[in-house]
């Protein structure tokens, strides 16, 4: 008897204290330590995104923020961790460019309506990357190969339907050629098509800049066009697609979302706060290190941008057969 | 120059030092235990370097590996039990010296023997790795498709007993890695609509659980060994050590080179090398009679060959992402848990992590001597820990190890799956070493496979178009046909590769450590 009078007043005790913590979680958060879910493993690009921010988070909010991966499926399984979390502000998450594109694959049910947006934070651009031993000087000689020679020329940079199969579709489009004018070859990521692109398998790579970075300072690969508004500080030579006339830009971005039906006051404190650090000197610097790209929006601007990445997404891998 | 300067000062630093300490003791404790095993110790290390930077995390796992196998022969010697599989060639003629009084010579030379055998696998993977990397920089999917058939080949063929069961074995690691998204065209696979299948079965957990908790089971079904042993005599350790080598030092060479390359085939580890090497001492030796009856030489030749075999497995793990025991498939999940793919890139893109890799082998191998005095000294004490506190502490590292990984229980049930998997199968005597090898290689070689049938338009030709593809394809022919012209040859040659196969295949070694 006594026992399960104990355990009844545990139990009631213990939810007071989770009553009293979602009344009082929209005033004053955060409380408690926040959860940072990043979908893709340790040690990537995402990851170490999702570790500066965290750590740099915790100077502003005064609370510890633990990076967790929760990785596979394509970032499915980390993006579902954070669409089915408690809309309390606790647990928040990086959710990547694979949001927008992985329903149409029906990978998951998953969109970026399950989430709160607060704020994107880093974009990346596509860039047409071959051997620096390859037979195209420019772009255009490039182009004119895959005029004569449809069908012939073969890239990669990540999975079937990934972000890099996109760039690559959509700059077809835009070209004018049809989807299977290259041939897409899926990999693991952008690390070993560009092994595979020295190795001779592959002939091209659309991957972004900043991965293929090293070999471009080795000499190993040399970059034709990049798929961005404007020309890239660090290879100020390298025109953009829209300089030589192809209306196509397209790249990853990484940023900041909270589940569906988080309060609107905790995602104004967190925005403000993400604010202040990706502004921090510690975070350019550490961004400029990785050669990644800075690109501040706002909550309601990144909720616009989702909806157009999303069509646009959507449209583009229809057209090229990629969704299902 | 400048990147070897680089991994010095990632290795001289007090954290990292300490880290290094720490797991030669933790080496030398789980490797003197018997029924714990290097690659175990290895699997339940994981989850505590995922709190580390790459540097300390690799040298934490080479420097266990060094002590767990030296260790092994500790109980070895005193209680005729190996503490690892790879020191069962020569638990007998160990056991015969300590009866004649000789254990703390018996013990020196292992130590010495260890240390020589682990710098002479060390020195071959720095010379040899970099030039298999620069000869790797040109291998493309098809390449990859035929050294992912002769590593699941050789995981095979050198499995202990029967051919089929390591097939049978195989097939179920294959099958595993089927499970999830299928990564070339992205198409979920077995995984009935539940999100955590969609990444199919993380490896890490499944080795804890194959490694730990089969062996956990294992210990609790078996029979206990409760093992009453006095001090070793440590005095004068040393001494007459000095002439055994001078005498035997054609056989360290000899087996310092056979253990290295028997490391580097993929599957075949330290304990392979060991039978391989006291085999091929007995052959060769003056005075093969005396084998079994306390003689050092056989001795000598094992323990030099099982150390060598470490620094081994590692050049096609770090060259192709292909391991050469299971310590180094655990260290290929590792590599990639800290964003470092293993694969000729590599070598380009951070050339100090392999360095400091290289630097964490010498060092483990030169502090083995202090350290393995220390474990000798100690050894009678380390057998008497009770296994009704130890078994459970292991599983229950197993349990937080598995969940650390990806923080998700779905991996915890993954290990304890795996583990009674394993366990199932080894009391089937079906050998568990291919289906490790067939989780660690599945994905490569479907992925290699639909990768280069994209590209060819499924012409399967291609794969004999590229020389090097074509040559390593002859190679994979011709293993899968050896089994075949073994049994063609005549009666002579089979009997004989029998007698070796049964010295190589010796019913103790559980898996391949």
């Amino acid at each position: 008897m006594r026992k399960k009078a104990l355990v009844a007043l545990g139990v009631t005790v213990l939810m007071m204290a989770a009553g009293g913590w979602t009344a009082a979680s929209a005033a004053d958060y955060p409380q408690r330590p926040i959860t940072l879910i990043c979908p893709w493993g340790a040690g990537g690009g995402t990851d170490a995104v999702s570790r500066i921010i965290a750590t740099l988070l915790k100077k502003e909010l005064g609370v510890p923020v633990n990076v967790v991966n929760r990785t596979g499926g394509s970032g499915a399984v980390g993006h579902t961790a954070m669409a089915t979390a408690k809309p309390d502000g606790y647990t928040i998450g990086m959710p990547t460019v694979e949001i927008t594109m992985m329903h149409w694959m029906g990978l998951t049910e998953i969109t970026y309506q399950n989430l709160t947006p607060v704020c994107m934070v880093n974009f990346d651009s596509a860039a047409i990357n071959i051997r620096t031993d390859a037979p195209w000087a420019t772009y255009k000689d490039l182009e004119n190969y895959i005029r004569a020679n449809p069908g012939q020329l073969k890239d990669s940079g990540t999975g079937q339907g990934g972000i890099w199969h996109l760039a690559m579709a959509g700059w077809l489009k835009a070209v004018g050629f049809a989807p299977t004018d290259i041939k897409w070859i899926p990999s693991k990521g952008a690390a070993p098509a560009l092994q595979d692109l020295m190795a001779g398998g592959i002939d091209m790579s659309s991957c972004s800049l900043p991965e293929a970075a090293t070999l471009i300072d080795a000499g190993k690969v040399k970059p034709l066009a990049v798929m961005a508004p404007e020309r890239d500080p660090k290879f100020p030579d390298l025109p953009t697609l829209k300089e030589l006339g192809i209306d196509w830009t397209c790249g990853a971005w990484r940023g900041i979302a909270a589940p569906k039906g988080t309060p609107a006051e905790i995602v104004a404190v967190l925005e403000k706060a993400i604010e202040k650090v990706v502004k921090s000197d510690e975070f350019i610097k550490f961004m400029q290190n990785r050669g990644f790209g800075i690109y501040w929006l706002n909550s309601t601007d990144f909720a616009q941008a989702l909806a157009q990445a999303d069509k646009d997404n959507g449209e583009i891998m229809k057209a090229a057969g990629i969704a299902k | 120059m400048e990147h070897i300067l680089t991994a010095v000062s990632l290795i001289a630093q007090p954290y990292v030092l300490m880290i290094i300490c720490i797991s030669a003791l933790y080496g030398l404790f789980v490797g003197a235990i018997p029924g714990l095993t290097a690659t175990m110790a290895t699997a339940l290390l994981v989850p505590v370097t995922f709190f580390m930077d790459p540097v300390p995390a690799l040298a934490a796992i080479v420097t266990m590996e060094a002590m767990a196998i030296f260790a092994g022969d500790i109980p070895g010697a005193l209680v005729r039990i190996p503490g690892t599989p790879s020191s069962a060639a020569y638990v007998d003629e160990s056991y015969a010296l300590t009866q004649k009084g000789r254990a703390g010579f018996v013990l020196g030379v292992d130590v010495t023997v260890a240390a020589i055998g682990g710098m002479m696998g060390a020195v071959i993977l720095i010379a040899l790795a970099p030039m298999l990397a620069e000869i790797a920089m040109r291998f493309t999917s098809f390449e990859y498709f035929w050294l992912a058939c002769i590593g699941l080949s050789c995981s095979v063929l050198v499995t202990k007993g029967s051919l089929l069961k390591g097939l049978i074995s195989l097939l179920i690691g294959l099958f595993m890695t089927t499970v999830g998204v299928d990564i070339t065209l992205g198409y979920p696979r077995f995984t009935f609509g539940i999100t955590d299948f969609l990444n199919g079965f993380t490896f890490i957990p499944a080795m804890i659980g194959m490694f730990g908790v089969s062996e956990v089971m294992r210990n609790v079904t078996g029979d206990g060994c409760q093992c009453n042993v006095g001090a070793v005599q440590t005095q004068k350790l040393f001494n007459g050590i000095g002439p055994v080598l001078r005498k035997y030092r054609l056989n360290v060479a000899r087996s310092g080179l056979v253990g290295t390359f028997v490391g580097i085939l993929p599957g075949a580890g330290a304990d392979i090398g060991a039978w391989i090497a006291y085999a091929l001492s007995k052959k060769f030796s003056k005075e093969p009679e005396k084998y079994g009856t306390g003689h050092i030489e056989g001795i000598v030749d094992a323990g030099t060959a099982n150390n060598a075999g470490l620094g081994g497995a590692w050049v096609p793990a770090l060259v192709f992402g292909i391991p050469g025991d299971s310590i180094t498939a655990i260290v290929i999940g590792v590599l990639f848990m800290k964003g470092l793919r293993p694969g000729p890139m590599i070598f380009q893109r951070t050339p100090e992590i392999l360095y400091a890799v290289y630097i964490a082998f010498i060092f483990a191998n030169l502090i083995l001597i202090p350290f393995g005095v220390l474990a000798i000294k100690t050894g009678s004490q380390m057998l008497r820990v009770p296994r009704n506190m130890l078994m459970p502490a292991i599983l229950m590292f197993c349990i937080v190890g598995a969940f650390a990984i990806n923080n998700t229980t779905f991996d915890v049930g993954v290990m304890l799956a795996c583990g009674i998997l394993a366990y199932i199968m080894e009391s089937n005597d079906i050998p568990v070493a291919p289906a490790i090898l067939g989780i660690v290689l599945g994905r490569l070689l479907e992925e290699s496979f639909m990768v280069s049938m994209i590209k060819s338009d499924w012409d399967l030709t291609v794969f004999f178009h590229r020389p090097v593809s074509a040559v390593l394809g002859v190679i994979t022919v011709i293993l899968w046909s050896s089994p075949v012209i073994a049994a063609w040859r005549g009666r002579r040659r089979v009997a004989e590769q029998v007698a070796t196969e049964e010295a190589v295949c010796e019913p103790k070694i559980k898996e391949l450590t």
